[in-house]
């Protein structure tokens, strides 16, 4: 018979994993919130490399229109948009969906500052304080 | 005694846990190699009145009336002789359509030199896609006319008639975004209008197999015109 220390030593040596897994995780988890929450709620239809889709959905990557309209990007993230709108010199006209309400602003400021730094962008970041700012302007922040 | 068991069972519970992790990616393998493609579907046995082998029934396409984008009436007979794909949509989908509708035209792209490869979509939403929208969605995304990619309408009850035919889940659904509830299923149909592959348009990997599926039924295609002649 085998001693019985063998599977209790098998038993830390998963705890510790499954601990420094879960540690790892935390620190992943928050710092790639906007690549995460792009994957999740925006790459459907724009893409994952924001090339969008001929012209039936327009690029983010390389879109002239986020520095046209910066001032404008948060509200245009939670209530969506509807109507014709020219990208690149592209008319496009879809509806784009609002964020789901349980978007906070400051997973809506990191999902526009991956935009803003992904795929060849080099856009200005954007600060909570100051996409709290554009919701409110469209009655759309919670303050989070 | 516990513990002993706990000991000579552990190796082989890991094992059984890592062969799960590790069974797929020798399966796939297997996939790609496939010379024949499946019939999918449920079959029907139907014995023969003469005694001899029974025959098996494939679960096949039925006859529909359809309009494309051009307002040309299409129906079994526009893809007679050729293979088709085939998935369901709706033009202001926000959701999973524009992934779909993305991964379709790579496959056009890759078979649009082929005359025997067709396309069809159809909308979900035929109250708000008229002709007019629907070929206005066909020429954003490039196909400037319904020669090869059909984007067809027809009464609500007939579409979603159609759609559990083709391996497609599609209902209403106010909960969700758009108003619809669907899969995002390609199925791809043969010239007798068997399902021979069923594939999720949202999934790059399983589109990269109808690509490699497709050469697959043409083959088949070709030698059975060849025994016809």
């Amino acid at each position: 018979m085998k001693s019985p220390a063998r599977p209790a030593q098998l038993l830390r040596l998963v705890a510790a994993l499954a601990l420094t897994g879960s540690i790892v995780g935390c620190f992943s988890n928050r710092q790639n919130e906007g690549a995460r929450l792009y994957e999740s709620h925006c790459s459907s239809c724009h893409g994952t490399q924001g090339e969008g889709l001929k012209r039936l959905i327009p690029p983010l990557a390389g879109a002239d229109y986020l520095l046209k309209n910066r001032a404008a990007l948060a509200c245009l993230v939670r209530k969506g948009q509807k109507g014709q709108i020219i990208v690149n010199g592209v008319d496009y006209n879809q509806v784009m969906p609002p964020a789901d309400s349980h978007l906070t602003d400051s997973q809506i400021t990191n999902i526009l500052n991956f935009v803003q730094t992904s795929w060849g962008n080099a856009g200005e970041v954007f600060t909570i304080r100051e996409v709290s700012e554009q919701l409110r302007g469209c009655g759309g922040s919670d303050g989070r | 005694m516990i513990s002993s068991a706990f000991c000579r069972l552990l190796p082989v519970g890991l094992l059984a846990l890592g062969s799960i992790f590790l069974l797929p990616a020798c399966s796939d393998n297997q996939a790609e190699t496939a010379q024949v493609l499946p019939y999918i579907g449920e079959r029907d046995v139907r014995p023969r009145p003469d005694g001899g082998p029974a025959d098996t029934i494939f679960a096949s396409i039925p006859s529909f009336t359809l309009t494309n984008q051009d307002g040309q009436t299409i129906t079994n007979q526009t893809f007679a002789g050729k293979v088709y794909v085939a998935d369901f949509f709706f033009a202001t989908c926000p959701s999973i359509c524009p992934k779909m509708q993305g991964e379709m035209l790579r496959v056009y792209e890759k078979f649009k030199a082929n005359p025997q490869v067709l396309f069809l979509s159809h909308t979900i939403d035929p109250a708000h896609d008229s002709i007019p929208v629907l070929r206005d969605y066909a020429q954003r995304l490039g196909i400037e006319n319904a020669s090869r990619w059909h984007f067809a309408t027809a009464p609500h009850d007939t579409i979603f008639a159609l759609a559990p035919r083709y391996m497609t889940a599609a209902q209403k659904d106010s909960e969700v975004p758009g108003g619809y509830a669907h899969s995002g299923a390609f199925a791809l149909i043969d010239s007798e209008r068997h399902i021979r592959g069923v594939y999720d348009g949202t999934e790059k990997e399983q589109i990269d197999k109808l690509i490699q599926d497709l050469p697959v039924l043409l083959r088949e295609e070709a030698e059975k015109q060849k025994k016809a002649q």
